[in-house]
């Protein structure tokens, strides 16, 4: 983990709430996909956690959805402005157990962190298919960007709108795939464990206090014992995972 | 002995700066990002009898210049703490570290704490009779003088070390229960731990803390907190641990005026990990800018 300053390159919106953000800084302390950075916020006591996208160099990309005070304030903000930010935290995704090909499910903003494991999959010279699910057309992003890392992809909007019409499961239970990674919403984290006939890696989101393991407020129980979102997590394994009803 | 030394039970600290119980850990976890033997000490992780995963989730809602939580205890139980932990924390820590203690019952307090008392790395006992998260525990030992009167005689009765009990806020007069406790024999009282508070979320109806309610910190406490440490100060002879929103030198001075021996730094640690460590490098300068020489000087100079 580490704590730095990191400058606004770019704020821009990809719906009409998503937005994408690049943060010029030192990276060196996001050392694997699927982990997440916190970052604090002028007025706001705890810092948000938002997961990372993209990291090349001294680039940093994140996509964050408005839904409340912190993300909103965000929106607002401009290249050039600094944002305090902690970097490195959670496990992030395992890609050593992918198999050959993998199949990749995120669901709204849980598509972001896919992405960066996208690249690595295909820098590791795997066949990847990627399956993004919306709620209607016009919440749709990042299509063209998976495309043109060489993965295969597929949209599935609720409406039907565009893509696929239903669930990313609509897609996964017709899908032969050696195994699999999602980020999502609960319900949907629910329905790929359901749906999915290997093993896979899920991550999960919850409220944080701290982000990097000292107040136990995001901890979880596991099959392996309690765990913190934040530290042993996001990134859960399939047979780890104990549902709560 | 350096300028920022205090005395607090009979251990030398080397500055009165404390991370509070439940935003350290163990202390590892921040070993990583700096070295924690800078610190006077710091108080570890709420522990008790048994193990305990805490209350269900969310436990974290964010608040106008502070937090709320209810976490409710999540700890391994004092053996591993002792066999896993403690052990743990010998790595990277070499100053006796305060063992803060919570229970369900009397006899939970004096088994926990009779466990912790020998070892060798505990310096001090941290007694929590105020957790504001757990039902049918913690806190109603707090709220009357003669429960947290009864739970320190009992704590006292099996122990060595110096006995250092928290309250809670959550009373209509803490002065009496800290005087309840050094009657009793405490050695030193700790206060505040947080105050009880709840959110709503507008969109659900429902309150943001799935346990409904939760303990409400950070710097908007501060006022509350430190008000509480000048009643008590000046009530009590034993000294005072001041703690509630501390987020800078500046606050640990003016807690200090207003009594405190030592001050605890809890939710700051949560938002910055480097909170801490910030202020005892500040400490030094903040002295300077208000002509303080030595801080031992300082303790209780509000009357």
């Amino acid at each position: 983990m580490k704590q730095g300053f990191f400058e606004i390159k770019e704020n821009v919106a990809l719906t009409s709430n998503v937005y994408k953000m690049a943060l010029k800084g030192d990276t060196s302390h996001v050392t694997n996909c699927g982990q997440f950075v916190n970052i604090k916020l002028d007025g706001l006591f705890l810092r948000r956690p938002i997961s990372v996208c993209d990291c090349e160099g001294d680039l940093l990309t994140i996509i964050y959805k408005v839904v409340g005070k912190g993300t909103e304030q965000m929106s607002k903000m401009v290249a050039g402005e600094k944002l305090d930010v902690l970097t490195g935290l959670g496990n992030g995704y395992d890609t050593s157990v992918s198999g050959n090909h993998p199949m990749l499910l995120g669901g709204g903003v849980g598509v972001p962190p896919m992405y960066m494991l996208c690249k690595k999959l295909v820098s590791e010279g795997k066949k990847i298919s990627v399956v993004l699910g919306f709620n209607k057309a016009d919440e749709v992003f990042y299509e063209d960007e998976f495309k043109a890392l060489g993965a295969s992809v597929a949209v599935t909007t609720v409406d039907g709108s565009y893509g696929v019409k239903g669930f990313v499961t609509d897609v996964m239970k017709n899908a032969d795939y050696s195994y699999f990674y999602t980020c999502g919403p609960e319900p949907m984290l629910r329905a790929v464990y359901k749906t999915s006939k290997t093993i896979g890696q899920f991550s999960f989101e919850e409220r944080m206090g701290c982000g990097f393991g000292a107040c136990m407020g995001c901890s979880c129980k596991t099959v392996t014992g309690y765990k913190r979102i934040c530290k042993d997590g996001p990134v859960l394994t399939k047979e780890e995972i104990l549902w709560e009803e | 002995m350096g300028r920022m030394s205090v005395d607090l039970c009979g251990i030398e600290l080397d500055n009165p700066v404390i991370p509070a119980s439940g935003t350290f850990g163990f202390g590892y976890e921040f070993a990583e990002l700096y070295d924690i033997n800078i610190l006077g000490t710091f108080s570890f992780k709420g522990t008790t009898k048994e193990a305990r995963f805490g209350n269900p989730t969310p436990r974290i809602a964010e608040c106008p210049s502070g937090m709320i939580n209810s976490v409710g205890l999540q700890n391994p139980g004092v053996e591993k703490v002792i066999s896993e932990e403690l052990v743990k924390l010998k790595k990277c820590f070499s100053k006796p570290v305060m063992a803060n203690v919570s229970g369900f019952s009397v006899d939970e307090y004096v088994y926990t704490c009779e466990k912790i008392d020998k070892c060798d790395q505990v310096g001090w006992l941290e007694v929590n009779v105020s957790c504001p998260n757990v039902h049918g525990g913690g806190m109603s030992f707090g709220t009357s003088p003669e429960a947290a009167a009864e739970v320190t005689r009992a704590v006292k009765a099996v122990t060595t070390k110096p006995v250092i009990i928290k309250l809670s806020p959550n009373v209509t007069d803490i002065v009496s229960i800290a005087k309840a406790c050094e009657e009793a024999g405490a050695d030193g009282i700790s206060l505040i731990n947080t105050l009880l508070g709840m959110r709503i979320d507008l969109r659900t109806r429902r309150p943001v803390i799935a346990n409904k309610m939760g303990g409400f910190s950070g710097s908007a406490i501060f006022p509350v907190a430190v008000r509480m440490v000048y009643q008590v100060a000046h009530a009590v002879d034993i000294p005072v641990v001041g703690m509630g929103g501390v987020s800078s030198a500046e606050d640990v001075i003016e807690m200090m005026l207003a009594g405190a021996t030592a001050v605890e730094v809890g939710a700051a640690n949560l938002v910055d990990p480097f909170a801490c460590k910030n202020i005892v490098e500040e400490l030094p300068r903040v002295m300077d800018k208000y002509g303080i020489t030595s801080l031992k000087d300082i303790i209780g100079g509000v009357k």
